[in-house]
């Protein structure tokens, strides 16, 4: 990285950790002012201060607090240990790519129908369209309990709640997609009595290909929050969903928030990996530029 | 406008020379299509033949219907009424065959493809082996002056080299006949000018039939070897005027100073204004 990128960011990483900071002294002053008047000794604003940095159950803790129980739990145990965040979140990303996997699958055919059968796009898109409309936080239960009774359990239930939630904007973006081609471009194909299936094959697909990376980096983030959530009425053991849950339960706030910045770095993560994969599919990286 | 049909104008070819085969014939050609409110003539009654060899630029002022009757005859439009035949076949027929290529007003080239990928794309839905699609790929990029281009990509093309890619991706399958429209109407004069001299070179080493449409009077006087004068909505042809007695064959750039030259090229412009006169 250039000095000249790395200021900024380095600037915007500085801003966040001092609101970050300042919002876990404002939020956790109350109760720290009560356990400092409870002790029974005078205390000044530095106590204060100090008390809202290090309690064992803040409302919002801080980033050190968190960086130290991501350390422990990373470094405390092996990875194959339930008490090692890391394997945690290796469930979850399991769940999160089998779905994105199969929402690739499924938003890709249903563009590509889309696209070829003009019928389909008034009979099918609608549903497609309501399906979004569901909160995936209701429907993910009901999910659950169906596959639950037809024997699924574990990872291909948290999958289909996250192919629920990433085919879509795949479909969409793909039919955009498959549909950006020039009409000079398919003018062309015809002047070379190209078939549909060559017209697909070496036009459409290959013209749709930008789009369809944007999708991507939308659908793959989103499976991640599909199989969190899918995790939490599973009243699974093991995924960062569970820790969630579990945190909550027992009012671990540190294991929460350690719990969502493993989510934010999984995401990080995918997205970055779907970006090479563009790079490396999409010559001149240039999106389509004539 | 009143919805009448003008008195067609019809121009029989002089039959002076038997022995050129015919390529495209055209018979009362037809094409009216239907806008938001009222019918609009594209062509009206425009008959036309084209002999091989032969060098026919199509001029007019815009919605003419130049290309209109460029894509009837690729049978990438439907004519209303009338016959149209490509090397004795119907347009659809000829499509299906590969008989002609044809060269865009964009370069339309595939931004995802190679300079040479993009030239072996026709070779490629006919289904030609490989080494014989690059092989001929190479063979068209020389004929065009873009030797050693052929790893680049479009979009590291000038505007010019482009529209050439695209002319090489037309003559990689050797079809007879070449359909250009517009090809060079977006590049500054003096691209314009080089790819002209280019053209007509092109056009005396390969023998191709060029049907080939244009705005620019001297573009079309200094390729031609006959050059067609439409008018405006309904489409028509007003003149034919044939360029081949008085220029030669081979031609360079300084043949635009000559009288021969400026006589073809006042007699063009006539026609056009006598087309525009219709309008006012």
């Amino acid at each position: 990285m250039t000095t000249k990128k790395a200021l900024p960011v380095a600037v915007m990483a500085l801003a966040v950790l001092v609101l970050w900071y300042a919002g876990a002294v404002w939020l956790n002053a109350p109760l720290a002012a009560d356990a400092l008047t409870r002790a029974g000794h005078d205390w000044t604003t530095a106590d204060l201060i100090r008390a809202t940095l290090a309690m064992k159950r803040p409302i919002l803790p801080t980033p050190d607090q968190v960086a130290l129980d991501l350390y422990n739990s990373l470094t405390g145990y092996p990875v194959t240990s339930i008490r090692n965040l890391l394997y945690h979140t290796g469930v979850t990303a399991g769940a999160a790519l089998a779905g994105f996997g199969m929402g690739v699958v499924l938003g890709v055919a249903l563009a590509a129908g889309i696209v070829q059968a003009r019928t389909l796009e008034s009979s099918l898109l609608p549903w497609v369209v309501a399906s979004q409309t569901v909160p995936v936080l209701a429907i993910a239960p009901m999910i659950v309990v169906i596959l639950g009774n037809l024997g699924f359990t574990g990872l291909l239930p948290k999958a289909i709640i996250a192919m629920y939630l990433c085919f879509f904007p795949i479909t969409i973006g793909m039919v955009k997609g498959l549909r950006s081609a020039d009409p000079l471009t398919l003018d062309l194909m015809r002047t070379y009595s190209a078939g549909t299936a060559q017209t697909f094959r070496l036009l459409r697909l290959p013209a749709s290909l930008p789009y369809l990376f944007t999708s991507l980096k939308i659908a793959v983030a989103a499976s991640v929050v599909g199989a969190i959530v899918a995790e939490l009425p599973t009243g699974g053991q093991a995924g960062l969903g569970a820790r969630l849950l579990s945190g909550s339960y027992y009012g671990q706030t540190v294991q929460i928030w350690s719990a969502l910045v493993m989510a934010a770095l999984l995401s990080v993560t995918l997205v970055a990996a779907v970006g090479l994969a563009e790079r490396a599919l999409v010559p001149g990286g240039r999106g389509g530029a004539r | 406008m009143p919805a009448a049909q003008p008195a067609p104008l019809t121009l029989v070819q002089p039959a002076a020379d038997p022995a050129p085969r015919t390529i495209v014939d055209i018979h009362n050609l037809t094409l009216t299509y239907q806008a938001a409110d009222h019918p609009v003539y594209a062509l009206s009654d425009v008959s036309l033949s084209i002999a091989k060899g032969d060098f026919i630029s199509l001029i007019g002022p815009s919605g003419c219907g130049k290309t209109t009757l460029m894509r009837v005859v690729a049978d990438l439009e439907q004519p209303t009424s009338g016959a149209v035949t490509v090397n004795g076949m119907t347009p659809e027929q000829a499509r299906l065959k590969r008989a002609y290529g044809y060269v865009f007003q964009a370069p339309a080239l595939y931004p995802w493809r190679t300079v040479e990928r993009n030239v072996t794309l026709p070779l490629e839905i006919m289904g030609l082996a490989k080494t014989e699609r690059q092989q001929r790929a190479r063979e068209q990029l020389e004929r065009v002056g873009l030797s050693g281009f052929e790893r680049k990509f479009p979009w590291q093309l000038s505007g010019g080299m482009q529209q050439r890619v695209s002319i090489a991706r037309a003559l990689a399958f050797d079809p007879d006949l070449l359909l250009m429209d517009e090809p060079f109407g977006a590049l500054d004069e003096i691209t314009r000018d080089h790819l002209n001299l280019q053209l007509t070179r092109l056009w005396l080493s390969t023998r191709k039939t060029c049907i080939f449409v244009t705005h620019s009077i001297a573009e079309a006087v200094f390729l031609s070897t006959r050059i067609v004068v439409m008018s405006p909505r309904p489409g028509r042809i007003l003149d034919v005027i044939d360029c081949d007695r008085e220029l030669p064959r081979e031609r360079t750039l300084d043949i635009r100073e000559s009288p021969e030259f400026q006589r073809i090229a006042h007699r063009v412009r006539e026609g056009l204004m006598e087309g525009h006169s219709y309008d006012d």
